[in-house]
């Protein structure tokens, strides 16, 4: 049947035109219960990978590595006074990636059994050789320590799947009881949860089990006003995040007001969905009447659930290093920040910007122990103090651009889907002096606050951008005055971080999360956070986005 | 065992239903064998393959339903498999948009869906159409990133009120981005068919190499409105949107470009001008496709748009019965009516305006007035007189399907492009709103 791209990529899919509101899940449906029930132990895991290993090397391979991947995914879907659905889902299986005649070879195979596993370690070999008679660059990985038997686990505090489906229906109905109450016309909502059980093993030595959690409540508001047939949504201000279910318990500490007179407020490592769907259906209906923008140059202030996506697009896309070497011309594209680019020392941002990768922060999506190929996770600089220092990079990448290291960015979206270079958490710092919300807002003449991700679109090479939101304030004289519609604004991602004039401080500092980051053919869907503080941007190209139709 | 032929197909969800105890019960097998194989820098990088076949079985008591999966298919699975979409299906809330399952259907035949072509690609005649690809790229001193994608698939259906369907499908995509070795140079094409018999990488290759060559130095010219050709590669996606955004649920509850001030859909209004006609037909020649919707609903011919009137919306079974509409379900695929003009005859009856190979990461605006925006991409050229005189830079538009349909000045000879047969599409006053360095 025909594939449907998750999400984040553009351009011609040749997916089925009409996809159900409800996303699709890989995996089979299984009984909620089964969620909680324990996987194969690590004793049968090895032996079922050495299986694979002894395979590849016996069929000529002189790497090979083994994932045995057990996803589990649940979702509850609502709308207004009903429950949409309920899914529980399960996949397992078993990929082998194997370096042959100085090839990849990769197969997968559901069947879990040492002579499953065997058979195809040997076709991934078989498919390796016949890649080999047209392959024109060799395979070269960076060295890789041997791990022994390591574990690594999520540092949660309430596994979401103990917790029952009737609390969470309960949670969402609520919210969407409130958003009624207030007013809205309709409301959706949502809790996505995600536990990646997976255990890798390579020639190299390495045998590492590691358990992944990742949880989204969301929900979306409409207003419609019937007389003039005008309607607007107003989205979440929730991140996904790598945590429990915990992030659903709200504290009052990790609540962060934006500038005074905007009504909007952000959440750090817990979220409260009732008091931030009161807010949505209040701004919501607001947006109806709110003031048409005048397009022009503004000062941006951007809030950190907005300006994430932007650092996603702008910053962690043009530094993936596949991308940079031209392996992904024919889809996502390549990159205007090149090697020869990067040597010609231009700036990439202000002074201000510094901006680093990192796979360890807690309760970010991209956070594991190890990566999908036995490489120990990092932090390591992109950017310092506005200049490129460095990409991100998978093993068989680190020596073209003369390095012997691996930034542990390999990822796959499961057991069925070949390895490759993905995005690791990306994140702007916050300023070192002092400075709060208002403080920055204070200094700003004629300027546009924007909270919330909305619309949002970058060309192939990472230069020109357009970003929406869910709130816009107009800002003069250093206040708040009202709100506005129809913004978005279009700059350079270069000029766009030379105008950076100014960062909050750490207390204003949170995660951003893009909960399906789409990359590759056969595209393969990622999650990936980033943080930063309230960010002000100088002298922006804001466009007013209203039209008119029959 | 991936590809089930109709009766041991029927065979097997015959046995699913004898095992079932719920009120009602619908079960449905899916298979797929196809492969992959994708090149950058003139070199293989990756090469995949998938054999899958898997069973769902949906259970309902009352208006509770549930769903169980299973890709195995001894009695034992089989009979588990039954069992837990009742245990579920058990602990579900009942569902206030609860439709009772369809009783026997009578669908269309397309047999063209199926080519026995495309059915039997091997991973060596992947690998030699890349690799020929490659070689011609090479002799031209240009860089290509491809990738190409078959499979050969089956649906089959039963229910417990006597519904029975089944078809078999081949699909084969080919894409393809050329670029100079400076950077200054990138063309795309792109192919996608039922049967092998109509691919042609060589030619392809040409035509994205030939892009790129042309494509290099381009010069930039200050953005606004400007006629443009859109080439069907670039056209389709933003009609695509456009028919996703057919739904006749969110019409009528006031969310959608075809609500009307008030309350109510625009079906029956003129919003397009008149040379639009769009429909879908699954046994149309060039693009066959699936008889039967997945929740079992006969796919038939139907006319969206004719003559720039909204003829039909798309719909749910639960929002036609509520809404006393006609039950339509969503295509998966649609046909615009084109002319007989190429792309190049298009170009020759053009004083002065923009061709565009490609459009790239539309992403929606404004629902509203269906307002997306995106960039030209891989070949974007200057049009005077006739003829293309030079390369352009790339843009950044803001521009809606609606805007664009109304702003018509030719339409077409249609091709097939992801299941859809699209014309080149001739606009005037298309909004470029920034320019972008992209190449």
């Amino acid at each position: 049947m025909k594939r449907r791209d998750f999400v984040g990529l553009s351009g011609l899919a040749a997916g089925a035109l009409f996809v159900p509101s409800i996303p699709a899940f890989a995996g089979n449906l299984i009984d909620p219960a089964r969620l909680l029930e324990p996987g194969v132990d690590t004793a049968m895991k090895k032996r079922l990978a050495d299986a694979g290993l002894n395979a590849a090397k016996s069929a000529g391979a002189t790497y090979a590595d083994v994932r045995i991947g057990r996803s589990l995914n649940q979702n509850v879907f609502t709308r207004e006074k009903q429950v949409q659905g309920i899914s529980s889902t399960e996949s397992y299986g078993v990929g082998v990636r194997v370096i042959a005649n100085g090839t990849w070879g990769f197969a997968s195979t559901n069947s879990v059994t040492e002579a499953g596993i065997a058979k195809a370690a040997q076709l991934a070999v078989q498919i390796a050789k016949a890649n080999a008679k047209v392959q024109k660059e060799q395979v070269k990985l960076a060295p890789v320590k041997g791990h022994g038997e390591v574990a690594w686990k999520t540092p949660i505090q309430q596994n979401g799947f103990e917790v029952p489906i009737k609390d969470k229906v309960d949670l969402l109905l609520s919210v969407n009881a409130k958003a009624l109450d207030m007013g809205a016309s309709f409301v959706n909502s949502t809790i996505q949860q995600v536990n990646e059980q997976k255990y890798f093993a390579s020639t190299d030595g390495s045998y590492i089990d590691q358990d992944i959690h990742r949880i989204y409540p969301s929900f979306g508001v409409t207003a419609i006003d019937r007389a003039s047939g005008k309607f607007r949504t107003r989205q979440a201000l929730s991140a996904p995040v790598g945590m429990g279910y915990e992030y659903l318990t709200p504290k009052a500490a990790d609540k962060i007001a934006g500038p005074a007179g905007s009504d909007v407020i952000g959440y750090r490592n817990s979220y409260d969905m009732l008091e931030d769907v009161a807010i949505a259906t209040k701004q919501v209906k607001q947006k109806l009447t709110a003031k048409s923008v005048t397009p022009g140059k503004y000062d941006l202030v951007l809030d950190p659930h907005h300006l994430g996506l932007t650092i996603h697009e702008s910053v962690g896309h043009p530094l993936e290093l596949d991308r940079v070497l031209g392996y992904e011309a024919n889809y996502a594209g390549t990159s205007f920040a090149t090697l020869e680019w990067r040597a010609k020392n231009l700036p990439y941002g202000s002074k201000l910007v510094n901006i680093v990768a990192d796979k360890l922060q807690p309760g970010s999506l991209g956070a594991v122990g190890y990566d999908d190929e036995g490489v120990k996770t990092k932090q390591w600089d992109l950017i310092k103090e506005g200049t490129l220092v460095d990409y991100q990079k998978t093993r068989d990448q680190a020596h073209m651009v003369g390095q012997n290291e691996s930034d542990g960015c390999s990822y796959s979206q499961s057991w069925q889907d070949v390895q490759f270079q993905r995005m690791p958490n990306v994140s702007l710092q916050p300023g070192k002096s002092k400075l709060s919300v208002d403080e920055l807002v204070r200094n700003v003449d004629k300027g546009i606050y924007i909270a919330g991700n909305g619309s949002f679109s970058i060309d192939q090479q990472r230069y020109n951008f357009q970003f929406g939101g869910q709130v816009f304030y107009a800002i003069e004289k250093g206040k708040i005055t009202e709100m506005l519609e129809d913004v978005a604004y279009q700059a350079n991602t270069q000029d766009f971080w030379n105008s950076c004039s100014a960062i909050c401080d750490q207390s204003d500092y949170r995660l951003f999360g893009a909960f399906n980051d789409g990359k590759g053919q056969p595209s393969q869907s990622s999650a990936v956070s980033h943080g930063s503080a309230t960010t002000r941007f100088n002298g922006v190209n804001v466009i007013n986005t209203a039209r008119k139709i029959g | 065992m991936a590809i089930l032929s109709q009766t041991e197909a029927q065979d097997i969800l015959k046995k699913v239903l004898s095992f079932s105890t719920a009120d009602e019960c619908e079960a449905t097998l899916n298979g797929t064998i196809g492969g992959n194989v994708r090149s950058a820098r003139n070199t293989i990088s990756t090469a995949g393959a998938v054999d899958n076949v898997s069973l769902a079985v949906q259970s309902r008591f009352g208006k509770r339903s549930g769903v169980a999966t299973c890709n195995e298919f001894d009695e034992a699975t089989l009979r588990r498999c039954v069992q837990r979409a009742e245990e579920i299906a058990k602990l579900a809330p009942e569902s206030p948009e609860y439709v009772p399952l369809m009783g026997p259907q009578k669908y269309l035949s397309s047999p063209a869906s199926f080519a026995k072509r495309t059915a039997d690609i091997t991973p060596d005649y992947r690998a030699q159409q890349i690799g020929a690809s490659m070689a011609l790229c090479d002799a031209k001193k240009l860089s290509s990133a491809a990738f190409f994608n078959d499979s050969n698939s089956f649906i089959a259906k039963r229910n417990s009120k006597g519904l029975e369907a089944y078809q078999q499908l081949t699909n084969l995509d080919f894409t393809i981005t050329v670029r100079t070795p400076d950077g200054l140079g990138s063309g795309y094409a792109i192919a996608n068919y039922t049967d092998l018999a109509k691919f042609d990488a060589a030619r392809l290759t040409r035509v994205a190499a030939e892009k790129a060559a042309s494509s290099v130095k381009a010069k930039a010219i200050e953005p606004g409105k400007y006629t443009v050709i859109l080439e069907p590669a670039a056209a389709v996606e933003m009609l695509s949107n456009m028919m996703r955004s057919m739904d006749s649920r969110n019409a009528d509850e006031g969310r959608s470009f075809l609500s009307k001030k008030g309350g109510g859909n625009k079906k029956g209004e003129k919003m397009f001008d008149e040379r639009v006609t769009i429909y879908s037909d699954p046994t149309h020649p060039e693009v066959p496709d699936l008889t039967f919707a997945g929740d079992g609903r006969p796919q038939q011919k139907v006319t969206w748009i004719e003559k720039g009137v909204v003829k039909n919306l798309y719909t749910s079974q639960f929002w036609a019965q509520k809404s006393n509409s006609p039950d339509i379900p969503p295509p998966s695929g649609w046909i615009m009516e084109g002319g007989t003009q190429s792309t190049a005859d298009l170009i020759k009856g053009t004083a002065k305006g923009i061709l565009v190979t490609r459009l790239w990461y539309i992403r929606a605006v404004d629902p509203q007035t269906l307002l997306y925006t995106g960039l030209t991409r891989d070949g974007t050229f200057y049009i005077e007189n006739g003829q293309i005189k030079f390369p352009v830079k790339n843009f950044r538009f803001n521009e809606s399907p609606v805007i664009m349909l109304n702003n018509l000045e030719a339409v077409g000879k249609a091709v097939r492009l992801g299941g859809n047969l699209v014309p080149p599409l001739k606009i005037r006053d298309f909004t470029f709103t920034s320019l972008s360095d992209a190449v």
